[in-house]
C-alpha cells in the first residue's frame, strides 16, 4: 500500500519538478490569472520570479526593475525609503509599505481592484487616522474615498497636491486651444552608415538589389520619396539591407523587424516595449513571447483586427510615415471599446478633423495620441552653452493612463483648467462618452484648499 | 485539487530546504564587536548632523535664497522649479534616507511635537518623552532604550533649535503648523538617533 503512495508522490513531484526546472511551459504553476498590468507576460514567469528560492526581496527587485524609473519621475509620495526608519515598525506591521506586493499582490484576481491594488480600499486609515482632527473638511470622510474620489493618489500627486490646487484655482474651464509642440529629432541616433562604406563589390551589388526592388515597387518608392526618411537620405538599403552575421555582405530583408527601427528610434521602442502594446517584446522578459495581439487582449476590439500582431508598423505606415494616420486612425482600426467608439462624435475629434483637413493650424487637433501617446518636452544638456529642448512622443500608452490624473498636467491642462480636468477625469460617464458632455461630478479639493487660504 | 496539493508539497520541501540553508549562514556570521559607547556614538553623529544642518540653512538657503542673492528657491515642492532647492528639513531627511541605503547601524530623523509634516510627529512613546524632555530642559539631551519590532535600540534625542528668523517665520506662517508663536532660540523639535543594540 505505502509503496503505491510513494510511487504516486514521486510521479507527481517528478512531473512538477520537471515543469518547474526544465520545461518551457509553466502554465501549470500559475496560481491565478495575473492582473491587468501583467497578464500579457505571465508566461515569462522568471521575469518576476527570478529565483525559485528567493524571498520577497526577489519580487521587490523585479517590480523595481520595470517600475522604478516611472515611480521616481512621478515624485512618488510613498517611496520605500520613507518607511525604512525603525520608528515605523508598528505601522509596517499593519501594511509593510516597503514592499510593492503589500498592496499589489499578483495572481489574486478576486481581490484585485483598479491599479492592481489588492488591499482593502480604506488602507489610508492605517497611517492617516488623525487627518480629520487637523482638517475640518476631512472630518467625516470615509477612508475608502481618499484615493477613489479624484483627490489623492498613493504614488503620483503631481497634479493634486495642495499648493498646486491653490495656484491653479479659479480658471475658466477652457483657457485656449493650445498648439501641440511638434516632435523633433535631436534624440534620434544617426542613421546607419551608407552602404558604400563597405567594399566596392558589395556596394555595387547592394545598389543593384535596391534598384531592382524600386523597379518592382514604384508605389512604395513614391511614398518613401515624400517622407521624412527621404529627407534625411535614409534609403531602402538603410532598413532592408541587413548585415548577415560578420560577413561584409548584406542581404535584403523583406520585412525588417522592430530592431531595425530601434537602431535609430531607441527612445520610441523603449516606450513601446514598456506599455501594453509592446511589453511582450520587452528585453526585460525572461523569454521571448509573440507580439501582442487583440486575440490575447482583455479589451474590446474590432473583429477584423483580431489577428493582427503589434509592432511599429501596425500603427505606422513605415514608407509614407504619416503620423496623422498613426495618431488616430491606426488606433481606431483595432480598438472598439465604448470610449474609442465615442471618439468620432466628440469635440476633440472635431478639432482633429479640422486639423487634418487643413482648416485649422497644425497641432490644434486632439487625436487619440494627444492624450495616450503625448508629446513630452525635456531639456537635454549638451554642454555649458547648449541645452537642447527635445520633444519626444511617449510611446508607452500607459504612462499617462493609470491613474488617469497623470494626464492632467502634461495633457488636459494644456487647454483646460485644473478644476475641469479633475472633474472630467473623475466622471465615468465622460470617460465612456469620450468627453462629449460637461462633467456631472464635482470634486471639492480645490474649494477646500481655497478655504484654507482665507 | 490534486494539482494544488502537489504544488503545496513541492513548495513545502523547497521552504524546508531554504530555511535550513539560511540558518547555516546565520551561524557563520561573526557577532559584531561593540567598541564605542552608544552615547558617544550618537553624540558624535549629532554633532556632524547639526553642523551640516546649520551650514545648509545659513550658507545655502539664507545666502542664496530669496533673503540673499535669490539665485535658488527653497521650496517644499522644489522639484517644480529649475532653481528649486530643498527646505532645511527636507535636506536633512534626504541625508537620512541616503544613509539608510548604505547602513542600518544607525538611523535618524527630524521630529517635533508641533510638526508641519504629520509624519514628523512622535510615533513611539520614547520619542514623545524625549521630545518633551528637550523642550522642558534646554541645553540637555535625552537618552533611552526602546524595543521596536523585535529589535532593541539605544535612542538619543537632541534639541533642534530655531537658529534664525527664517525658521520661526516659515513655521509660524505655515498653514499646517500647529504652533504659530515660535521664537528665535526656542526648541522647535528634535533629532532622534537610534542605534540597534
Ligand atoms: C521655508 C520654510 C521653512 C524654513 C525656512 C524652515 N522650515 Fe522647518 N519645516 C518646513 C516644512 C514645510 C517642514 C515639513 C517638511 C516635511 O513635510 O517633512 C519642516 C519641518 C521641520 C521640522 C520637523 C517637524 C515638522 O514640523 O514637520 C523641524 C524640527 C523643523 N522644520 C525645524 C526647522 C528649523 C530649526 C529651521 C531653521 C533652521 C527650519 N525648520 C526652517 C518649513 C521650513
Amino acid at each position: 500500500m505505502w509503496l503505491t503512495w510513494a510511487l504516486i508522490t514521486i510521479v507527481i513531484a517528478g512531473y512538477f519538478g520537471y515543469t518547474l526546472f526544465l520545461s518551457d511551459d509553466k502554465s501549470e504553476f500559475i496560481v491565478g490569472p495575473a492582473s491587468h498590468g501583467h497578464y500579457q507576460i505571465e508566461m515569462a514567469c522568471e521575469t518576476c520570479h527570478t529565483d525559485a528560492f528567493g524571498g520577497p526581496e526577489i519580487l521587490q527587485d523585479a517590480c523595481e526593475n520595470c517600475h522604478a524609473d516611472e515611480l521616481k519621475a512621478s515624485r512618488d509620495d510613498h517611496p520605500k525609503k520613507k518607511f525604512t526608519n525603525p520608528r515605523n515598525a508598528e505601522l509596517l506591521s499593519l501594511v509593510d509599505a516597503r514592499q510593492c506586493i503589500a498592496c499589489h499582490t499578483e495572481h489574486q484576481e478576486e481581490q484585485t481592484r483598479a491599479m492592481g491594488v489588492t488591499l482593502a480600499e480604506d488602507f489610508c486609515y492605517h497611517c492617516h487616522q488623525e487627518v480629520g482632527e487637523n482638517r475640518p473638511s476631512h472630518k467625516d470622510l470615509a477612508y475608502d474615498s481618499c484615493q477613489s474620489a479624484g483627490c489623492h493618489n498613493f504614488h503620483d500627486n503631481r497634479a493634486l497636491y495642495e499648493n498646486f490646487l491653490v495656484e491653479n484655482a479659479n480658471k475658466p474651464w477652457l483657457n485656449q486651444i493650445s498648439k501641440l509642440k511638434a516632435a523633433n529629432f535631436s534624440h534620434y541616433k544617426a542613421p546607419k552608415p551608407e552602404i558604400s562604406s563597405k567594399s566596392e563589390t558589395t556596394a555595387r551589388e547592394a545598389v543593384a538589389i535596391v534598384n531592382d526592388k524600386i523597379a518592382s515597387h514604384s508605389d512604395i518608392h513614391q511614398q518613401w520619396a515624400a517622407s521624412v526618411h527621404a529627407n534625411i537620405q535614409l534609403d531602402c538599403a538603410g532598413c532592408h539591407l541587413i548585415e548577415a552575421g560578420k560577413s561584409e555582405s548584406r542581404s535584403w530583408v523583406e520585412k525588417p523587424g522592430i530592431e531595425s527601427c530601434e537602431s535609430c528610434h531607441a527612445q520610441e521602442v523603449a516606450g513601446f516595449t514598456s506599455g501594453k502594446h509592446g511589453m511582450r517584446l520587452s528585453k526585460k522578459l525572461s523569454k521571448a513571447l509573440t507580439p501582442m495581439s487583440p486575440t490575447l487582449a482583455r479589451l474590446d476590439f474590432h473583429e477584423q483586427a483580431q489577428h493582427q500582431q503589434l509592432s511599429c508598423n501596425s500603427c505606422h505606415n513605415v514608407h509614407d510615415l504619416n503620423v496623422q494616420v498613426a495618431a488616430a486612425e491606426s488606433c481606431l482600426n483595432c480598438h472598439a471599446d465604448e470610449h474609442s467608439r465615442a471618439y468620432q462624435a466628440s469635440a476633440h475629434a472635431d478639432l482633429w478633423q479640422a486639423e487634418i483637413s487643413g482648416e485649422a493650424e497644425a497641432g490644434t487637433g486632439v487625436s487619440c495620441a494627444t492624450c495616450h501617446m503625448p508629446r513630452v518636452e525635456s531639456n537635454r544638456y549638451v554642454d555649458k552653452a547648449r541645452t537642447i529642448k527635445e520633444v519626444k512622443v511617449q510611446h508607452n500608452q500607459n504612462a499617462t493612463l493609470r491613474p488617469n490624473e497623470k494626464m492632467i498636467r502634461p495633457i488636459c491642462m494644456q487647454c483646460h483648467s485644473l478644476e475641469f480636468s479633475i472633474d472630467a477625469l473623475a466622471d465615468e460617464t465622460l470617460i465612456k462618452n469620450n468627453f462629449s458632455t460637461q462633467p456631472a461630478v464635482h470634486i471639492e479639493s480645490i474649494d477646500w484648499a481655497m478655504k484654507r487660504e482665507q | 485539487m490534486l494539482k494544488k496539493v502537489a504544488i503545496a508539497c513541492v513548495v513545502t520541501a523547497t521552504l524546508v530546504g531554504a530555511v535550513a540553508c539560511s540558518q547555516q549562514t546565520e551561524v557563520s556570521a561573526p557577532a559584531a564587536s561593540k567598541g564605542i559607547e552608544p552615547k558617544l556614538f550618537t553624540d558624535s553623529l549629532f554633532a556632524v548632523m547639526n553642523a551640516d544642518r546649520a551650514n545648509y540653512t545659513k550658507l545655502v538657503v539664507a545666502r542664496l535664497g530669496p533673503k540673499g542673492s535669490g539665485v535658488v528657491k527653497p521650496d517644499e515642492h522644489w522639484e517644480e522649479f529649475d532653481n528649486g532647492t530643498l527646505l532645511p528639513a527636507q535636506m536633512f531627511r534626504a541625508g537620512s534616507e541616503a544613509v539608510a541605503e548604505v547602513t542600518d547601524e544607525f538611523t535618524y530623523s527630524l521630529q517635533s511635537l508641533w510638526p508641519i509634516g504629520k509624519q514628523n510627529g512622535p510615533k513611539t512613546p520614547l520619542e514623545k518623552e524625549g521630545l518633551q524632555y528637550v523642550v522642558d530642559n534646554p541645553g540637555e539631551n535625552f537618552y533611552g532604550e526602546e524595543t521596536l519590532g523585535d529589535v532593541t535600540y539605544y535612542t538619543g534625542v537632541y534639541a533642534d533649535v530655531a537658529v534664525s528668523e527664517a525658521c520661526t517665520s516659515c513655521h509660524n506662517d505655515h498653514k499646517d503648523s500647529p504652533k504659530t508663536d515660535f521664537k528665535i532660540g526656542e526648541v522647535m523639535g528634535g533629532v532622534v538617533i537610534r542605534v540597534p543594540i
